[in-house]
């Protein structure tokens, strides 16, 4: 390392002579290139281009030359003093590149560490794949509908065309409320969404397209595949000229979106009051799409080795109801098609017991996430 | 319903080798949905018929034992010991030879036993499948060929069918209704069994049966009597009957019982016979008198109501009408005259009457869901026949028949309906051949008459008149195509069958609902998701990405509960619903909050190791009225109701607003290689809440307040601004009180917040789309103030205070934002008071605040909150 030159004599021009600047830019270049750290780096370039460096303090004598000689020695010292200054970038340059490798090693963290302040949250499925399906039909122009829980018999009942009496109505465990001094309410907690069909025509103006989704309650002991309560949803449409092929076209668009394109469906004759004709619906299998059912295929789970699925209960609206709502039946027909919430989530997501979706647990919720 | 294959495969005059499985897909495809084709019969083998020559009765045993010789008609009699007695030697008996195989896989061997060698076994009825009787074994008639294979000999080698027959069609609760759908769908003539073999005689009535007369015509519309003298009440049901009756689950009991149930089977018309000594005086059927008692067979005395319709002599009942017949009179193992009773009763009527009792049978089943009218007659002569071809003794020619008359269903269609429901064309002739192929009888209707009045009358209706249960369907031009009508008169076994779209569907139902075309939909023109439906969904994520875990808990609640949660005697979120018939006694009502079955949900994850948890749960929750619970009426279902009528209707509903309530327990921020967590509490509680009035986008207010279930100093009361300065309470949300932690098993300090949706949603659906803010590009000023109060002063209050200082002064507009960053008590705030520390942030849309703007408008804040609360900013003087 060298340093300042203290014995300098400022007036002695010979300092200025070219020996004596090719000794300091030596010295300078010597420096700079041993400086193996920015701080030494910084001490040299103080030293040696510094305001009090020799080559800045020679260069302030060149006044006091004889005026024919002070060219020669002004160039002699700017092409010096340029020489230095490269050398301090280069080298600057150099140890800045070295220091910012090392510094970067040196500050290396273990990205994989958790950041889990907060156990995580999530939506119910039923929830979610409740508002995929509604979203199926809201996307063919169909509008959510809801209504109350606890509903009057006539709504849930009657003008579904379930007569009193008629073994229909046994077919649905009903729990119902009690009513004044413990008699009879008329009023039940709904069997079905169905009651919302009825509401729906009797406010929302023709045609009519709309879904409800919502909580459904029996009477019934619960076990692997029922609940006593449980979800559905439910489409209906009402207009002029519409036929049992446009609800096949409807079931077939349903399943397309839900489950993907090219699975077959089918409608077998099956029996709701509300509706007739009526049928329940299969799909084809998602999963194995049949294979399951040739010889020598694999075993599937989800179909149980059937190749269909049974979906979802539809049918044309009874003219019947549709008399009850003061609809003309001559005018106007209506289709409409129902499935359980949990029912789809038992084939979209392997759901195999119910109970699953009522006892809360985080474990069940937190696999879905935000949105299933 | 459980039915022998081969008997409907007969009835039907298909091949008995037909394929079963194909069977199964062609009822199910005509909508009698065969669950299970299970095969029975073929699971027994080297059982043959064999006659006992000798029995030795074996003493010294705790039991009867026989050692038994029996001949096959080849070769050396064999020796088997048989535990049972009911045979004698001479008798024929089913025979497992060694090496036979017996339902089970159970193998049959040669074995030694109570000291002799046995070589086979001689079978009970159970051991080869039949029934559950193990009380003796089979004694075959003695006409059974020695040495047969008994397999074959009883024809045992079949398919039992499980159909699952749904309520409207109780023709197929029979051999009769499911052949004929099964010859249909295979086009084969179909010859209707309850008619085949009948004396042309069969409806000549005569004074010489037991007289019976209908005393009510609305409970029945035909009554027939029949009887049978000099009956053999020993003799023994013939096996090929007992087999089939066993395919069914039916037990054998007795020949003239088996006879009823397999006449009920095989034609639908549920049969009971009387025992002829033990009726006293003229039958009549009628309503129940009040208090009258009946001892059915089932030993249950029970209390009629007067709406049951009973079966009576001059001794009173003798039996619940289409539901269970009477002890008094029921045939014993020593009745010779038997009077055979068939009926139509009101399907209602009985419907009720085994509901009202609980009793449900056979009979009650078929009743319920409909039994043709027309079969009384018949079925009644078949059943005197066989009892005395079978049973010996004599038939009384002539039966007693009362009846009511009924009008004959007429229904007129336009013969191009049925496309119109199905959109397809089948054509007159396929509509016409369908129609036939049910029983219709189908002719030209002339055409309807215009409608009175064009509309304003609901257009489809059911006009009763004389004779006739006809239903016009007035042209609106609708059916141009084609004028032509058709009168179809249904066949009497098809009550259901009363409108153009029941025969509609019957059409479409044979046809195939495969052949039903799928016709693309065009788009509706839906409005997409309401306000209130987006906002719930947002709600759902915004707390779910928060950390809470959305679930469902059952909406079931208890008195029990409402004092857990330390609700007092008059607090409105008592008064529940109450569910007549409860799932669950301990839990009788329905939920008026959501919060105590998310409590109940969070305790049953604590227990699964879950401890740090939020859960949310959005529901409905149930409120009844005030003055009790109402009763909503039964509207008519023949036009649409009036307004009036739907107003009563949703005014006895209960309240049912939509809640969401949250619960957060343990650790909010959890312990981690960062350092300490930190533990829930009432904060988190109401930040929720705040969370999902935020979401929703109304303005809010948050207040001290005291209520259960919350701890008295920390919790939150929550208000939305409403409109015109009006606030509604939206929910609660803080810490619950230590009692009701304690109540429920909770851990210490676990906080909650309920609000009810309805509201929130109601508030901000008034509000328009959010207004975009105007952007300053001016630089920011900054204020730090801190505020002494005293301590009881709410944060919130005081920063109301500092925006309305600003707000009302010549300032508004300027103050961006105020944000509390430090709260303080102790020495230096003073006794009962705290400091509070806000920065203030200003900025202007037009320009740079000047210093002398800054200090004035930050002095305008403070001093709202000084005049308001006595606050004095800390540092002056
Ligand atoms: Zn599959």
């Amino acid at each position: 390392m060298s340093a300042p030159n203290k014995q300098y004599d400022p007036v002695e021009v010979a300092s200025l002579s070219p020996g004596e600047i090719t000794r300091m830019r030596d010295e300078a270049l010597a420096a700079v290139a041993a400086a193996g750290t920015l701080d030494e780096l910084k001490a040299a370039r103080l030293a040696h281009a510094g305001d009090r460096s020799p080559l800045r303090l020679a260069n302030a004598e060149i006044g006091a030359l004889p005026p024919g000689a002070r060219a020669e020695a002004g160039k002699r010292i700017g092409t010096t003093m340029r020489a230095v200054s490269q050398a301090l970038a280069a080298r600057q340059q150099v140890l800045e590149e070295e220091r910012d490798q090392r510094v970067l090693i040196e500050e290396a963290v273990d990205v994989t560490l958790p950041w889990d302040h907060r156990p995580p949250g999530a939506r119910h499925p039923v929830t979610t794949v409740g508002e995929r399906l509604a979203d199926v039909f809201v996307s063919m122009g169909y509008e959510i509908a809801e209504g109350p829980e606890i509903e009057a018999e006539w709504y849930n009942f009657d003008a579904l065309n379930i007569p009193p009496d008629h073994p229909a109505r046994e077919m649905q465990d009903t729990l119902f409320v009690a009513g004044p001094d413990g008699g009879r309410s008329g009023m039940v907690l709904r069997t079905h969404t169905s009651p919302v069909q009825i509401r729906a025509m009797l406010t929302r103006p023709l045609p009519l397209y709309v879904v409800s989704p919502g909580r459904c309650y029996r009477n019934e002991a619960q076990d692997a595949t029922h609940s006593p309560v449980f979800h559905q949803i439910e489409c209906l449409a009402v207009d002029e000229g519409l036929t049992m092929a446009d609800l096949r076209g409807a079931v077939q668009a349903f399943v397309d979106a839900m489950f993907g394109e090219g699975l077959r469906t089918r409608l077998r004759p099956d029996y709701f009051p509300f509706t007739e004709p009526s049928a329940d619906v299969s799909m084809e299998c998602h999963v194995c799409r049949g294979a399951s059912t040739r010889p020598g295929g694999p075993a599937c789970r989800v179909c149980r080795s059937q190749g269909w699925i049974e979906l979802a209960g539809c049918g044309m609206v009874n003219p019947r109801v549709l008399i009850a709502c003061g609809i003309d039946p001559d005018r106007y027909s209506g289709f409409a098609f129902g499935l359980g919430i949990e029912r789809a989530l038992m084939v979209r997501h392997g759901v195999t017991d119910i109970r699953d979706t009522l006892e809360g647990d985080v474990r069940f919720s937190r696999a879905f996430g935000v949105e299933a | 319903m459980r039915i022998s294959l081969n008997w409907v495969l007969e009835v039907a005059g298909l091949d008995p080798d037909t394929d079963p499985a194909e069977v199964g897909r062609r009822l199910t495809a005509a909508g009698l949905e065969v669950e299970s084709a299970e095969q029975v019969g073929h699971d027994i083998e080297g059982v043959v018929v064999a006659e006992v020559t000798a029995i030795e009765e074996l003493t010294g045993f705790k039991k009867p034992v026989r050692y038994c010789q029996v001949s096959t008609g080849t070769g050396e009699p064999r020796g088997v010991i048989c535990g049972a007695v009911n045979f004698s030697a001479g008798d024929r008996v089913p025979l497992a030879q060694p090496g036979a195989r017996l339902p089970g896989g159970f193998e049959i061997g040669a074995r030694k036993t109570y000291g002799h060698l046995s070589e086979g076994m001689i079978c009970s009825a159970a051991e080869l499948g039949l029934g559950d009787d193990h009380s003796g074994i089979l004694v075959l008639p003695p006409d059974a060929p020695l040495g047969a294979d008994f397999v074959q000999y009883a024809g045992l080698a079949d398919h039992v069918l499980d159909i699952a027959v749904t309520p409207d069609r109780g023709y197929a609760l029979s051999v009769r209704g499911v052949s004929r759908e099964l010859a249909t769908s295979y086009g084969v003539r179909f010859t209707d069994p309850a008619y085949a073999d009948l004396p042309a005689d069969v409806a000549a009535v005569s004074d010489q049966v037991h007289p019976a007369s209908i005393g009510d015509p609305t409970a029945c519309d035909r009554f027939v009597l029949r009887e049978v003298h000099g009956f053999n009440p020993a003799a023994p049901t013939p096996l090929p009957m007992r087999v089939r009756l066993a395919r069914s689950g039916m037990r054998n009991v007795s020949l003239a019982v088996d006879i009823t149930n397999y006449l009920m089977l095989e034609l639908g018309q549920p049969l009971h016979a009387f025992d002829g000594d033990r009726l006293s005086g003229p039958i009549v059927v009628r309503r129940a008198q009040p208090g009258e008692k009946l001892e059915a067979l089932d030993h249950v005395v029970r209390e009629l109501d007067p709406d049951d319709v009973v079966i009576a002599d001059s001794s009173g009942a003798i039996s619940m009408a289409g539901t269970m017949g009477g002890l008094s009179t029921e045939i014993s193992d020593t009745s010779t005259d038997l009077v055979i009773e068939a009926a139509h009763f009101d399907s209602r009527a009985i419907a009720r009457e085994s509901r009202r009792h609980r009793l449900f049978s056979e009979a009650s089943y078929r009743f319920e869901r409909g039994v043709d009218r027309e079969l009384p007659l018949p079925v009644t002569a078949k059943a005197v026949a066989l009892l005395a071809e079978l049973g010996g003794g004599t038939a009384v020619p002539g039966c007693t028949h009362a009846q009511v008359d009924v009008p004959q269903v007429t229904i007129t269609m336009a013969v191009d309906y049925p496309d119109k429901v199905a959109g397809t064309v089948y054509g007159r002739d396929a509509v016409l051949r369908r129609l036939h192929d049910v029983g219709c009888e189908v002719s030209e209707a002339s055409r309807p008459q215009e409608p009175e009045a064009a509309s304003g009358t609901p257009p489809g209706r059911v006009v009763t008149g004389t004779g006739a249960n006809r239903y016009q369907r007035p042209d609106h031009g609708k059916h141009d195509r084609s004028k032509q009508m058709l009168a179809v008169m249904p066949p009497s076994w098809r009550s259901d069958l009363r409108y153009p779209w029941d025969l509609a569907e019957e059409v479409i139902r044979l046809e195939g609902y495969e052949n039903v075309p799928v016709r693309t939909p065009r788009a509706a023109a839906g409005r997409g998701l309401t306000e209130r439906q987006r906002l719930r969904r947002t709600t759902g994520r915004s707390l779910a990405w928060s950390g809470y875990v959305e679930v469902l808990s059952m909406p079931f609640s208890s008195p029990a509960e409402f004092d857990r949660l330390l609700l007092p005697e008059d607090d409105p979120r008592r008064l529940a619903p109450v569910i007549a018939n409860p799932l669950n006694d301990d839990e009788p009502l329905m939920r008026t909050m959501v919060l105590p079955g998310l409590l109940r949900v969070l305790l049953r994850n604590i227990g699964r190791g879950f401890t740090d948890v939020g859960l949310f749960e959005t529901g409905r929750v149930f409120l009844q009225h005030r003055n009790g619970p109402r009763a909503a009426p039964i509207l008519r279902t023949d036009r649409g109701p009036t307004v009036h009528e739907v107003a009563t209707l949703e005014a006895a509903l209960p309240e049912q607003p939509l809640h969401i309530a949250a619960v957060v327990t343990g650790e909010r921020e959890l312990d981690g290689w960062w350092g300490q967590g930190r533990p829930a509490g009432w904060q988190d509680a109401v930040e929720a809440a705040r969370q999902v009035l935020r979401d929703n986008r109304v303005p809010f207010h948050i207040r001290a307040e005291q209520t259960p279930p919350w701890h008295p100093g920390r919790c939150a009361a929550l208000f939305v601004q409403a409109e015109e300065g009006q606030e509604w309470l939206a929910g609660y949300a803080g810490e619950l009180h230590p009692r009701v932690i304690t109540a429920f098993g909770l851990p210490p300090r676990t906080s909650a917040m309920e609000l009810d949706l309805s509201v929130i949603e109601t508030a901000a659906a008034a509000l328009g789309p959010v207004e975009a803010p105007a952007i300053s590009p001016y630089p920011v000023a900054t204020q730090d103030v801190a505020l002494l109060v005293p301590e009881s002063v709410p944060a919130a209050e005081v920063e109301d205070a500092l925006v309305e200082g600003v707000e009302h002064s010549e300032y508004r507009g300027l103050l961006e934002g105020v944000r509390l960053f430090d709260v303080y008590t102790g020495e230096q705030a003073g006794p009962g008071r705290k400091s509070l520390a806000y920065t203030l942030r200003f900025r202007a849309p037009d320009r740079t605040l000047t210093a002398e703007e800054i200090t004035a408008a930050r002095d305008a804040a403070v001093e709202e909150a000084a005049r308001r609360l006595g606050a004095a900013l800390r540092g002056a003087s």
